[in-house]
């Protein structure tokens, strides 16, 4: 089975810089979901991360707040979550990481969804609401069950800080682009790219940088990954293309289309 | 280790903590640097002082209310005028507390979140006399119901958002001040309303409102040489029962009751009693009680009360229930609305209906103490802001 580790490697041999996309589960409904990966991957993402809705997501837009609404009201559940992962990975040989926030894992049971999720081929965690100095019982639990911890870092995140995440962080390290929630934008900013530099330093020859938060468009990936970000996290843009269309025919074309332009970006020679 | 000791590196026993998306943790950790060395500073508690007393009017006073307590026939019940505080509720103690720590910390933009709008108006009020800028999230539903306050903190200019997402209610403002915190970090204070949010906030408002009990023990030392035998204060994130408990933590022979909104009967499922009918979780930037569904979905409260709508509850108030220190009971809408209208006819004071829920609960429990005993009731807020509320309850038309 592919790990997170040997996609990172492939990519940097090929010199490739890789491509994360991320999907709310159940959005538009649980059934939809796992075409709408299949339509990702085909595109060429390198990793899928998958969103567990949540009623309160406080670091995220408009966008994926919407779409977390209505996949809970399309009857989406942690337990549906894990179904919609086994169904995922039985068809595709892909790194999958899964993105909750803290609290409905911990009703689950964190042990109980930790291990499920491992079984059904999750390769990691990322939970936003998560800081290191609140993840020993996270940290012991995944690592007993061999998945990725990944934890995040900001612009506002001391050296101090930074340094104990990127200790902490497995798989790769998530670098929140710029202070704000989850969406596209039409640009990225200078200090963004700035960011991305001074945070490589921090892991280089330790972990692979990945960035999220308003990447949507392949000069976006282009960007980041000639800052020195080894990954793109994109979205709340896929997110939109699943909004706008009423057909799933077109969503799908859409979504895999888009997928392999992004991925486009990550080849080019100026990387 | 006596309670009052608590937090230990931010948490009440397993209660509390810091569960906040990394973007906020260094604003947190300097909040929590900045209040340590603020509120050790004289010059500080001199500060606010003066404005708690010559600006909120403090000390609000403690009223024996001799009718009432005829009435019952039981123990004598004391109430402790917040409602007297300017604004028409203790919010201000907060507020002012935090606008003034916000000024020395060279923060000029401050937000709110707000339920009922007392918060907000509190906030307003704070920056209006402080001179900063302040903004104010609330639901989309909870300013239709309290429209009046939508226009107090116009008047006060304060800028009202409103919130249209998830329930459009208080939970809903909070969400969204945490994302605009997330986004003007550098410039913007978010001044937390109740004892709730990751730390230091649940002790930092606790600290501010302790004005409540430290009066009272005084107060009532003078009128009755003793300590009084219970306390009852109303719940929702908890911060008037959180400065009324905390002087008394340590003083075990006082009974502390927290009064929760019942809503229609907690067995209708509609109501807002997270310690009475919650089970522990994460929500908010802390570990506390939540009210969720069967997979961990924040659930949406009901109660006539907006300043009782909250699904979470301050962890202070969590660890006082796992230790027993304090009792958790609820009042539903029908006994508050009950206690409001016995302490109009009785005593010429219309309570809010966050207060009117420990009223209920007071009534309960004084015929079964005797003459020599007393409660105390603090009544958080006057009740202007409810008749309307009021009059659609008992199908009257004004």
């Amino acid at each position: 089975m592919n790990t997170i580790k040997q996609v990172f490697e492939n990519n940097r041999k090929n010199k490739k810089g890789c491509l994360i996309g991320y999907i709310t589960a159940g959005y538009p409904t649980p059934e939809i979901t796992p075409k709408i990966a299949d339509a990702l991957i085909h595109g060429g993402i390198d990793i899928l991360e998958i969103g567990i809705p949540f009623s309160d997501p406080i670091a995220d837009g408009p966008t994926i707040q919407t779409a977390s609404l209505q996949a809970l009201n399309a009857g989406t559940t942690p337990k549906k979550v894990l179904e919609i992962i086994k169904e995922i990975k039985t068809n595709h040989d892909i790194p999958l990481v899964v993105m909750t926030y803290y609290n409905p894992i911990f009703h689950f049971g964190l042990d109980k969804f930790l291990l499920t999720a491992k079984i059904h081929g999750a390769n990691g965690f990322i939970i936003p609401d998560l800081p290191i100095e609140e993840a020993d019982d996270f940290k012991q639990i995944a690592n007993t069950h061999n998945l990725d911890t990944i934890f995040l870092a900001a612009p506002s995140t001391s050296k101090q800080r930074l340094t104990k995440i990127v200790d902490a962080t497995s798989g790769f390290l998530y670098l929140v682009s710029h202070f704000g929630v989850t969406g596209t934008k039409s640009t990225i900013e200078n200090s963004t790219l700035q960011l991305i530099q001074q945070v490589k330093s921090f892991t280089i020859n330790k972990i692979p940088l990945a960035v999220g938060f308003g990447i949507s468009k392949p000069e976006h990936v282009q960007e980041i990954l000639n800052s020195g970000a080894d990954a793109a996290i994109v979205g709340s843009a896929f997110i939109n293309i699943i909004q706008k269309n009423v057909s799933l025919i077109n969503m799908l074309n859409e979504l895999e289309a888009t997928a392999k332009i992004l991925k486009t970006a990550t080849m080019l020679e100026s990387y | 280790m006596n309670i009052r000791d608590y937090p230990q590196n931010g948490k009440y026993g397993k209660f509390g903590g810091k569960y906040v998306p990394e973007i906020l943790m260094e604003a947190v950790n300097e909040l929590e640097n900045a209040y340590e060395q603020t509120k050790k500073d004289p010059e500080f508690q001199k500060q606010l002082n003066y404005y708690l007393a010559d600006f909120v009017g403090r000390p609000t006073p403690l009223y024996f209310a001799k009718n009432l307590t005829c009435k019952l026939g039981g123990a004598k019940i004391y109430l402790k005028r917040e409602d007297l505080a300017h604004g028409g509720a203790h919010k201000i103690n907060n507020t002012l507390g935090q606008a003034l720590l916000a000024k020395r910390m060279g923060k000029t933009r401050i937000i709110a979140e707000t339920g009922a709008g007392q918060h907000g108006v509190a906030t307003a009020i704070a920056c209006a006399a402080l001179d900063l800028e302040a903004e104010v999230y609330m639901g989309t539903e909870d300013c239709k119901r309290q429209k009046l306050n939508v226009f107090r903190m116009k008047l006060l200019n304060a800028k009202v958002h409103p919130v249209d997402s998830g329930s459009k209610t208080l939970k809903d403002s909070i969400n969204e001040a945490f994302r605009d915190w997330v986004t003007n970090i550098k410039t913007t204070y978010y001044l937390i309303g109740t004892t709730m949010g990751p730390h230091p906030y649940p002790m930092m408002v606790r600290d501010f409102q302790s004005v409540i009990g430290q009066e009272i023990k005084q107060q009532f030392k003078q009128k009755e040489n003793r300590l009084p035998d219970a306390l009852v204060a109303c719940v929702g994130g908890g911060s008037n029962a959180m400065g009324t408990f905390y002087p008394f933590e340590d003083n075990h022979e006082v009974k502390l009751y927290g009064v929760e909104a019942a809503g229609n009967g907690i067995e209708t499922g509609k109501h807002a009693a997270t310690i009475a009918a919650g089970s522990e979780g994460i929500f908010h930037g802390m570990y506390t009680y939540l009210l969720q569904d069967d997979n961990g979905q924040i659930k949406n409260t009901n109660s006539i009360s907006a300043g009782l709508d909250y699904p979470g509850v301050g962890p202070e108030h969590a660890f006082l229930k796992t230790l027993n220190r304090a009792k958790y009971v609820a009042a539903t809408d029908q006994e508050a609305v009950d206690a409001f209208l016995i302490l109009c006819k009785t005593e010429g004071i219309l309570p809010a209906l966050e207060s009117s829920h420990a009223l209920a609960h007071a009534i309960k429990i004084a015929p079964q103490m005797n003459k020599n005993q007393s409660i105390i009731v603090t009544l958080s807020g006057r009740g202007d802001k409810d008749v309307e509320t009021i009059a659609d309850f008992i199908g009257e038309k004004i």
